[in-house]
């Protein structure tokens, strides 16, 4: 367990992740919610049941088998913990899903600053997708295969 | 001093990621000899604020000028003389065109009205709710439901309590109401109690508790008398203060303030926020202000861990706001509003570590450092009431099914007990539910509803969260013999 309750910051070994071959083989969705808290949208959100739990306070039961990394679930999720990495395509880059509910919403082709969980900039990302469920929205960015694991942000460019 | 003309950055919000705010028509008020510019369904504080103005009323020995604090009617740091009637809390009563508006001096006079013979409303009525809050709602609309006679009376002018400014998608159960913004779930209820001919009294006091469950009500200056078959308090909380220099300036705001003038008034607060407390209330708040444009530049915490959910603390780090733990405001700078302030590290033992001090930038200082039950009425009522930490101080022991040790009075939401909304809805409910049985006799369906509600509210109350409502709750619930 990383140091996340003076942080905020969560690290990979506070969460399940997805086997390498898991990564390879198409968008699969990752939950950086680690905390018993009474919540559940995302089990309600996923259309292959792959998340589950027996009572409301567990933590997300991920089967990455099941996930398809549609990224519904991203939307849905009250705390906006819940992103989707797709390393299947290239060789260099790959497409990351993040929740957003700020102003402007970026478009798609447009380039913004990807940022990491303390919310510094990465690098310059275009973004590639924009969905829209209700106020809140899932933009997908490209960025280098190396950040996978530290993006989860972006800002808009002035 | 009123500070006008336009050299103000606007402060009402046009665009925001989540709310849409249509404001009412343009209109003038008067105060202190300026014209003051408001729209429809603003208060009057909300305009005054708007238009520049931070100090609405003066401590009285001292004369030190004084903010407005909670905006939500709990705490007459807005007090003002409103067209001749002094103590006027100027964060509920709303501008209306020509009013006029003065400060009050610190011995104000109170003008004599007088009633007519005969003229004082008096009724005999059935269940009697106060507070419009989520636990007030799903009260009467599950005592409605079964036929009873149900009044909701709430001092604002809107029903909804604290869910209005809620603009965050909730947390809990996605069969109750997770996944959907506060605001939203507050319409909803509204909606639904107004189809079962609940009859609302806002803008109405409830002023006092007389035997054999009669309310006085205060309504438009005028007093009115009900006598009930029975009561369900849920009349909310109130924000903790803290205890730091110049902690009276102009600029300190409850966190919950800031969320009724930022998304039920769409007034920003200011420039810059330094945020007191990171439990869920200062999180979630400092994130409503970022996605209001506003600038949270630190979150303070004196624990060693974060207070809030971890979720909560993560996508404020994600937009780069920076939480430290084992801080803590020494003094907070500025002689007539906030002009920045001081934090400081604490060690182990809670004293403040010397050569720590830093200077934080900010011209609004939030206090996110919890809340209080709002019960009063219930001492009143004569309910045997108990200190419970874990639930944010007195409270009245109750059964499970929420009752009070004084007859046909019952209590739910943050007045028995500070938890959140869905366990405030909850406890609604279940309060509602049984007094309709007390009043109008048992029914198996009343009997099931109830029993799932509390089962809901088990499950809601089960993880590390819910630790301390879970052992505070035990601690107050007596049988029901007792009461």
């Amino acid at each position: 367990m990383s140091d996340y309750k003076s942080t905020g910051v969560i690290s990979l070994d506070d969460i399940e992740v997805p086997s390498d071959e898991r990564l390879k083989a198409g968008p699969v969705v990752i939950i950086e919610c680690v905390e018993n808290i009474p919540c559940d949208p995302c089990v309600a959100a996923c259309p292959k049941e792959a998340i589950s739990m027996d009572i409301i306070t567990d933590v997300p039961d991920i089967d990455f088998e099941e996930c398809i990394g549609c990224a519904l679930c991203v939307t849905e999720c009250p705390g906006l913990a819940i992103f989707v990495v797709d390393c299947s395509y290239s060789d260099e880059k790959c497409k990351i899903t993040v929740p957003y509910e700020y102003l402007p919403v970026p478009d798609k082709g447009e380039m913004v600053y990807a940022l990491d969980k303390r919310g510094d900039r990465v690098q310059k990302a275009e973004v590639v997708n924009v969905r829209q469920s209700g106020k809140t929205y899932g933009i997908t960015m490209e960025v280098d295969k190396g950040n996978v694991w530290s993006v989860r942000g972006l800002e808009v460019m002035e | 001093m009123v500070d006008v003309g336009g050299h103000m950055p606007e402060r009402r919000i046009k665009d925001h990621p989540v709310l849409e705010f249509e404001r009412g028509n343009e209109f003038y008020f008067d105060y202190e000899g300026k014209k003051v510019k408001a729209y429809e369904g603003e208060t009057i504080a909300s305009a005054l604020y708007a238009d520049g103005l931070r100090k609405f009323t003066e401590s009285k020995l001292l004369e030190r000028p004084r903010g407005f604090f909670c905006a939500i009617g709990k705490c007459s740091s807005c007090i003002m003389s409103v067209d001749g009637v002094p103590h006027t809390r100027t964060c509920v009563v709303l501008a209306k065109e020509g009013m006029k508006v003065e400060n009050q001096g610190a011995r104000p006079k109170f003008p004599f009205i007088e009633v007519e013979k005969g003229k004082r409303l008096e009724r005999d009525i059935g269940i009697a709710i106060v507070g419009g809050g989520p636990a007030g709602l799903t009260a009467a609309i599950i005592a409605a439901e079964h036929g009873a006679d149900v009044h909701l009376f709430d001092e604002g002018d809107k029903l909804g309590g604290q869910l209005v400014k809620q603009t965050h998608q909730f947390f809990g159960s996605h069969t109750e109401d997770a996944g959907i913004r506060g605001i939203h779930i507050a319409d909803e209820l509204i909606e639904r109690a107004q189809e079962l001919g609940v009859e609302f009294h806002n803008r109405s006091t409830v002023l006092g508790f007389y035997p054999e469950r009669t309310i006085a009500v205060e309504r438009d200056n005028r007093f009115e008398i009900y006598n009930t078959e029975g009561i369900i308090y849920a009349t909310g909380a109130i924000e903790n203060f803290l205890a730091f220099e110049n902690n009276d300036l102009p600029g300190v705001y409850g966190a919950g303030g800031v969320q009724t003038l930022m998304n039920e008034q769409g007034i920003v607060p200011g420039e810059k926020v330094l945020m007191i407390g990171s439990g869920n209330v200062g999180v979630i708040v400092s994130y409503q202000l970022i996605q209001a444009g506003v600038d949270v530049v630190e979150v303070v915490e004196a624990l060693p861990e974060i207070g809030g959910y971890q979720v909560h603390a993560s996508k404020l780090r994600r937009a780069g706001v920076p939480i430290n733990t084992r801080h803590t405001i020494k003094k907070a700078l500025g002689e007539e509003k906030v002009e920045g302030a001081i934090v400081q590290k604490i060690d182990e033992n809670w004293q403040p570590i010397e050569g720590t001090e830093r200077e934080v930038e900010c011209d609004v200082i939030c206090i996110a450092v919890g809340l209080h039950p709002d019960n009063e009425f219930l001492r009143q009522a004569g309910c045997e009431m108990e200190y419970i930490r874990e639930l944010g101080g007195y409270v009245p022991k109750r059964t499970e099914d929420m009752r009070t040790t004084t007859e046909r009075v019952y209590v739910a939401g943050d007045s028995a007990g500070i938890e959140e909304a869905t366990v405030a809805a909850l406890e609604g409910k279940i309060a509602g539910a049984a007094l309709t049985e007390e009043v109008y006799g048992s029914s198996k369906e009343l009997e099931k509803k109830k029993e799932e509600a509390k089962k809901s509210l088990e499950q809601m109350r089960m993880g590390p969260y819910g630790e301390a409502p879970r052992q505070g709750v035990k601690m107050c619930t007596v049988d029901e013999e007792v009461c």
